[in-house]
């Protein structure tokens, strides 16, 4: 992919600006997902167009290809672990699959929203993890 | 505040769809050098699943119903998981088929797919089996649909791992066909939701009734159907069906054709049955008419086509287009006899056609043979393949006394009990014309000299090698599972379908 780098120092300069906006922007619509407008999927999808746009813009080497999408693969898998993980907390403490009530906090209120953070969490793993790997099978260089 | 503690056997409708899904995300994690890690993880799953599988219906079959509310949310609010004893038949059928796959896929996958795709192979699997089982335990419409895209992807996925160029284009067709597909269902649960207020499919029975004239109502139900037909490969929505059997690998193929269809029928009989009562179809619109036509179109046409295939798994995809006409025929006439005949034909075909692509890729492995005039001889160079795929071939065909026998014995039966004399000729015909397509197999594998200096189409020169013990093992397994539960007659199985059939029609 790196030879079909822009070399264009106005999406350079553009996107090395907004990269860090928006994947500060994904982690906020993450944590916000309980709230209001946004959620793990939402954040997800972001944050993988941030690394997404980083690839297109200032391109991989063959080694930084090879990184990417075996961290993709990681986040894909650790993101469904970890929303089964919190689910099988719940039952394992007698509650029912999701039952954030059951974790183990003190207050229910704490409880209920620390699980759907991890949730969420997970949701983004999954979803940024997912649509990466998803670019890097289709628009990479490397032939398997 | 206190909760009722939640007892293990309680968990097990969650647990069930649960294990499979952890599991294929574990997979990926396999350290490169163990190769069989994936392969081991799948079917330590998959017999987890099994185990859940029997336990549950056992349980089911105790109380009748079994349900399990997510996160604590009582239904109609929250998502509910429902098992009654027609799901519980059709999650046990699906996790047996997936474990007999899960275990030729660790003996024999390698064969098909390369290695470093293995581990990806046998995860996609897993989510095929989670996703499946979801749609079999939901009593929540939206839940329903979210599984259903689960399952395709994989399946997608699946399908593409083939050693062929082909699958890819396979694959991507199938893609396109599921994708409209999924979004009709979705459409159809939108209207739902839109008419009633409510995505709960108990729920749903209750308040639909009184809008059952409602144009949008009568909407959703086409967009329903229309999508579920495509998802079961019924005629003349089958075109995509051919190309992903032929192409995929053999233990994929198995687990799609055994699992895949068959839940996509069970969907279709929730929908017309559970969500919908059965006086809808009778009274407001002709689906029972409409499905008459394209069941019966499909056994022929589906039966017809087989006949006139090369390949040997080309010809076992259109005997699924076939036999799947043979479960909506039977479903479509709605009577008590049919509906039996329906649900045994579905668990008939999932093991059967398990077995037959088991025994194709078997075929492939030990001889290279990958056309039908690639088996001149077969028979004396691997007997327990022949074995196993001429008696999963007799039970398909529905000679006595197997359990084909049994389910198409039900359907005419039933065909005769509603007054559809029409329909008897074509279920007979599509016997018959079962009967010649495997005859062309079973023929040339054990009449016919094996010619010399052939070279099978499969692959070059290579030497015949033994196939795999336990790959050969869950085909004839299957096999014989077809022959065993026939000369039972009015076994459990008959028994259980029955039952399931009865609380259908109320």
């Amino acid at each position: 992919m790196k030879a079909r780098r822009a070399d264009n120092p106005v999406t350079e300069t553009v996107s090395a600006l907004l990269i860090p906006f928006m994947q500060i922007y994904a982690l906020y619509l993450i944590a916000h997902g309980d709230l209001g407008p946004g959620g793990g999927f939402q954040g997800g999808a972001v944050f993988a167009a941030s690394l997404v746009l980083r690839a297109i813009v200032f391109g991989l080497d063959a080694d930084e290809e090879r990184r990417y999408e075996r961290l993709a693969g990681a986040c894909a898998s650790a993101g469904v672990l970890l929303y089964g993980g919190i689910g099988l907390l719940c039952m394992l403490r007698g509650g029912a699959f999701l039952d954030y009530k059951a974790l183990p906090f003190a207050d229910p209120k704490t409880a209920y929203h620390l699980g759907v953070y991890g949730i969420e969490l997970g949701v983004g793993l999954a979803v940024a993890g997912a649509l990466l790997l998803l670019f890097m099978k289709t628009a990479g260089s490397r032939d398997d | 505040m206190t909760e009722p503690v939640l007892s293990l056997t309680q968990h097990i409708p969650a647990l069930l769809v649960l294990v499979p899904l952890l599991a294929s995300a574990i997979i990926p994690f396999s350290p490169a050098r163990l190769r069989r890690a994936g392969g081991t993880v799948a079917l330590l799953a998959n017999a987890a699943a099994l185990a859940l599988a029997s336990a549950l219906a056992v349980e089911t079959f105790r109380l009748g119903r079994v349900t399990y509310n997510f996160g604590g949310w009582a239904p109609p609010w929250g998502i509910e998981y429902a098992v009654d004893p027609l799901a519980a038949i059709m999650l046990l059928l699906v996790a047996f088929v997936s474990f007999a796959a899960a275990v030729y896929s660790r003996a024999a996958a390698g064969a098909e797919i390369a290695h470093e795709k293995l581990p990806y192979y046998h995860s996609a699997g897993l989510l095929l089996v989670s996703g499946l089982s979801g749609m079999i335990i939901t009593g929540d419409v939206f839940n329903l649909y979210v599984f259903l895209e689960i399952a395709s992807l994989a399946g997608y996925a699946l399908i593409a791992a083939g050693r062929r160029r082909d699958a890819l284009v396979a694959s991507f067709n199938y893609l396109i066909l599921g994708t409209i597909a999924a979004t009709f269902i979705l459409l159809g649960i939108g209207y739902l939701y839109m008419a009633s207020g409510t995505l709960n499919i108990a729920d749903l029975r209750e308040r639909l009734p009184h809008i059952y004239h409602t144009k949008t109502v009568l909407t959703a139900f086409a967009f329903l159907m229309v999508g579920f037909s495509i998802k079961t490969a019924l005629f003349p929505l089958h075109i995509w069906l051919p190309d992903a059997y032929t192409y995929a690998p053999s233990p994929a193929s198995a687990l799609l054709a055994a699992a895949g269809t068959k839940v996509g029928v069970y969907a279709m009989l929730r929908v017309t049955y559970t969500v919908f009562r059965p006086e809808f179809n009778a009274s407001v619109v002709p689906m029972k008419t409409i499905l008459l036509v394209l069941s019966s179109a499909a056994i022929i046409y589906g039966a017809v086509m087989a006949i006139a295939q090369k390949d040997i798994k080309r010809m076992l995809a259109w005997s699924s287009v076939s036999q799947i006409g043979y479960i909506v025929l039977g479903a479509a006439i709605a009577s008590q006899y049919s509906l039996t005949g329906s649900l045994l034909h579905m668990i008939n075909h999932a093991l059967m056609k398990a077995a037959l692509f088991m025994c194709a890729g078997l075929m492939l492995i030990s001889t290279g043979a990958e056309k039908i005039s690639d088996l001149r001889g077969a028979a004396a160079r691997m007997p327990l393949t022949m074995a196993a795929f001429t008696a999963a071939a007799v039970s398909m065909t529905g000679i006595p006394p197997t359990l084909g026998f049994m389910s198409k014995w039900h359907i005419a039966l039933g065909a005769v009990e509603a007054g559809l004399w029409a329909v008897v000729p074509v279920v007979l015909a599509g016997s018959l014309l079962t009967g010649i397509y495997f005859w062309k197999v079973i023929e040339p594998a054990y009449f016919a000299a094996p010619p010399e200096g052939h070279i099978p189409s499969g692959r070059g020169q290579a030497p015949d090698t033994p196939a795999p013990f336990w790959a050969a093992a869950p085909a004839a397994a299957l096999a014989g599972l077809g022959v065993l539960l026939g000369l039972a007659a009015w076994t459990p199985a008959a028994g259980a379908a029955r039952a399931a059939g009865e609380l259908l029609l109320k």
